[in-house]
């Protein structure tokens, strides 16, 4: 934190062996996700942890963008579905491709012609599809991001931009019908790389990979926070101005962290397919965008670990109760939202600072500190 | 000719729309920079409040007249009351209010289910306003669109005459331009926030009253203007009246033309790349409020 002005620049601002050390619940949460669940849970629930851990996964990025850069990523769907669709199209394809189709099952029902559309050929390439399930997200987020950047567009203008790229990306996939599956998205998907989903062993194999990306890209994020980077954009959060007097350019730094939540919110919704064997507009529009930033508050914005968890129990929690009782689980999530982010800005990692200060000031910034 | 005559008329029927149901906002996102979600859901009291209305008044027409102040005051006390409870302890974090608020816009649409039921309902539109008027030449003008511009335009009037003459306006405008410096000055400011939200919400339940002659009443209703609204007022500069007026109207040409030309969904992502455009050459809007502080 307090790097002086005649430190050389190369100097961290952590001690390097201090930020490459494991931490102690880094590994707890290794073993329980990797060993322990396995062995504990029934296929079935083990495949709705999948799902779960896909929310986590957009839950860190939004962490880094929104806790630690203060941009409130309401679009995060934007970036799921671009992943998802990139991932689901080539699925889609092998899957037509092995019944000695060449088109999916849905363009041969609503399509308008017997030919593949330009855009979806390159998909049926694993490499390209791969790719663009992380490159597509990153490349929107950086085009977008560098414009309102630039122009510091920001705070209440920047949330109303992102959601309503949520809403206009949801409504012309609606719209396309014939070469996106509108509604309806693209469902069914039977095998992943060669693998079929409807055998547990393989749905286990996805379980295991989105698990592997999660515990990964936590110890990303947690690099990029104690890094030189992850104070500066600390900093552009608490006082934009203030970083810019002193010769930075918070455009920069904010653009690299939305465009890493896009990504990571990309490789979510690519993992998410195999996982669920469906993507359709409805998950990916205004309301889930949302959604998707509801876990970070709930467990805390801010804090990597509390975000994980939070966007896990959320999920958790809808999933459970949304069956049961639809009507009692709205109320509890408006709940959730009002009480989560208006009483307690710091999400349930900061409840014991909380409580140990016995009556927080509204007035003061609390959000960010507590982690 | 006379497509493109009936094309403008449709845009400014949704603009119309559009300017309605953004005026509520322009006054509360604009003056106190409150991201209110639940606005959608104060339009979907006033439509609510029409219906529940209607069910006691038979004829159509008073019915509809009753229901605009009702649904103002119906709307105008949701907001007042949301004030005092929850946005008012988050005026230091104005970004959070959006996220509070929405968890307040998925309670009340889950108790509009729970009261009216989870499919739309329909309210009878008064004969007056069923019809087509005819300007010659086979252009023709739905009467209810007529009967909303009008509204709307009263609705910019009425906001203009309270906002410039009367002393309540002036005391907003001076809470609008400076908020510390009208606190000193003897204006309770708490007081003034608390009203405005009330104008600004009650302006949203008469739009709510609009919007029946022209949709179904549902409890989703309002997230589906919601955006549209916000983005009208980002558009036109925050907190100006005559910035929402000319975004509102040239928001609906646009996109009428556009869905002309194109397909409805396509014209959505249309505009909004406009937008994104617009925004790099005027960041703050159309009209700005002159002031020398960083933000």
């Amino acid at each position: 934190m307090t790097t002086t002005t005649t430190a050389p620049v190369t100097t961290h601002p952590v001690p390097l062996l201090e930020r490459l050390r494991v931490p102690g619940g880094f590994v707890l949460g290794a073993v329980l996700l990797l060993g322990v669940a396995p062995l504990v849970l029934s296929d079935f629930r083990l495949s709705l942890l999948a799902k779960y851990l896909c929310y986590a996964i957009v839950a860190v990025g939004v962490s880094l963008a929104w806790g630690r850069g203060g941009l409130m990523v309401l679009g995060q769907g934007v970036f799921f579905g671009l992943g998802g669709y990139a991932m689901a199209m080539h699925l889609k394809l092998t899957d037509a491709a092995a019944t000695g189709e060449t088109l999916p099952d849905f363009m041969q029902l609503y399509g308008t012609g017997d030919a593949l559309p330009w855009w979806w050929k390159p998909f049926a390439n694993p490499a390209f599809a791969l790719a663009m399930t992380v490159l597509l997200p990153m490349a929107v987020a950086a085009v977008l991001g560098f414009f309102v950047f630039q122009r510091r567009v920001k705070g209440a203008y920047f949330a109303i931009l992102s959601q309503a790229l949520a809403a206009a990306l949801s409504i012309w996939l609606i719209g396309q019908q014939a070469t996106t599956g509108g509604t309806n998205g693209l469902t069914g998907i039977q095998g992943f790389f060669g693998y079929s989903l409807d055998d547990p062993v393989n749905q286990r194999m996805v379980y295991f990979v989105i698990a592997a990306v999660l515990l990964l890209l936590m110890a990303l994020a947690r690099q990029l926070f104690v890094s030189r980077y992850g104070e500066l954009l600390v900093a552009v959060r608490d006082s934009e101005e203030r970083v810019r007097f002193l010769g930075y350019n918070p455009a920069n730094i904010k653009l690299i962290a939305y465009v890493v939540a896009a990504g990571m919110a990309g490789l979510a919704g690519a993992l998410f397919v195999p996982a669920v064997g469906i993507i359709s507009p409805a998950l990916i529009g205004v309301v889930p965008s949302i959604g998707f930033v509801i876990g970070a508050a709930v467990g805390g914005r801010a804090s990597l670990v509390g975000a994980v968890l939070g966007a896990i129990a959320v999920a958790w929690a809808q999933s459970t109760l949304s069956d049961e009782f639809p009507a009692a689980w709205t109320y509890l999530q408006g709940l959730l939202f009002v009480v989560a982010v208006g009483f307690l800005p710091g999400g349930l990692a900061s409840l014991s600072v909380v409580l140990r200060r016995r009556r927080p000031r509204t007035g003061t910034r609390t959000t960010g500190e507590t982690a | 000719m006379t497509v493109i005559l009936n094309q403008s008329f449709t845009g400014i029927s949704i603009g119309a729309v559009l300017l309605l149901i953004a005026l509520g906002l322009t006054l509360t996102f604009g003056q106190m920079g409150v991201i209110n979600m639940a606005h959608g859901e104060f339009i979907m009291a006033g439509a609510y409040t029409t219906y529940v209305l209607q069910k006691s008044i038979s004829s159509a027409g008073v019915s509809l007249l009753v229901a605009l102040p009702v649904a103002f005051l119906v709307a105008g006390a949701m907001g007042a009351l949301l004030e005092w409870l929850l946005i008012r302890r988050l005026y230091t974090r104005p970004l959070d209010t959006l996220l509070v608020t929405w968890g307040v816009s998925l309670m009340l649409q889950q108790l509009a289910r729970d009261v009216f039921g989870a499919p739309n309902v329909q309210t009878a539109a008064p004969d007056v306003l069923t019809g087509n008027i005819s300007l010659g030449g086979g252009v023709t003008f739905a009467s209810s669109r007529l009967f909303i511009l009008g509204l709307a335009l009263l609705s910019v009037l009425a906001l203009t005459l309270i906002l410039k003459l009367t002393p309540l306006g002036r005391r907003i405008r001076a809470v609008v331009q400076n908020r510390d410096l009208a606190e000193v000055s003897g204006i309770a400011t708490g007081r003034v926030d608390r009203v405005t939200f009330f104008i600004g919400s009650g302006l949203a339940g008469v739009a709510g009253v609009a919007l029946t002659l022209v949709g179904p009443i549902g409890p989703t209703m309002g997230t589906n203007y919601i955006v549209d609204a916000f983005l009208v007022v980002v558009v036109g500069g925050i907190g100006q009246l005559k910035g929402s007026v000319i975004t509102a109207f040239a928001l609906g040409v646009l996109q009428s033309v556009l869905e002309y030309s194109t397909t409805v969904s396509v014209a959505k992502v249309i505009v909004l790349v406009a937008i994104v455009a617009f925004l790099q050459w005027r960041p703050q809007g159309l009209y700005t409020l002159r002031t020398r502080s960083l933000a």
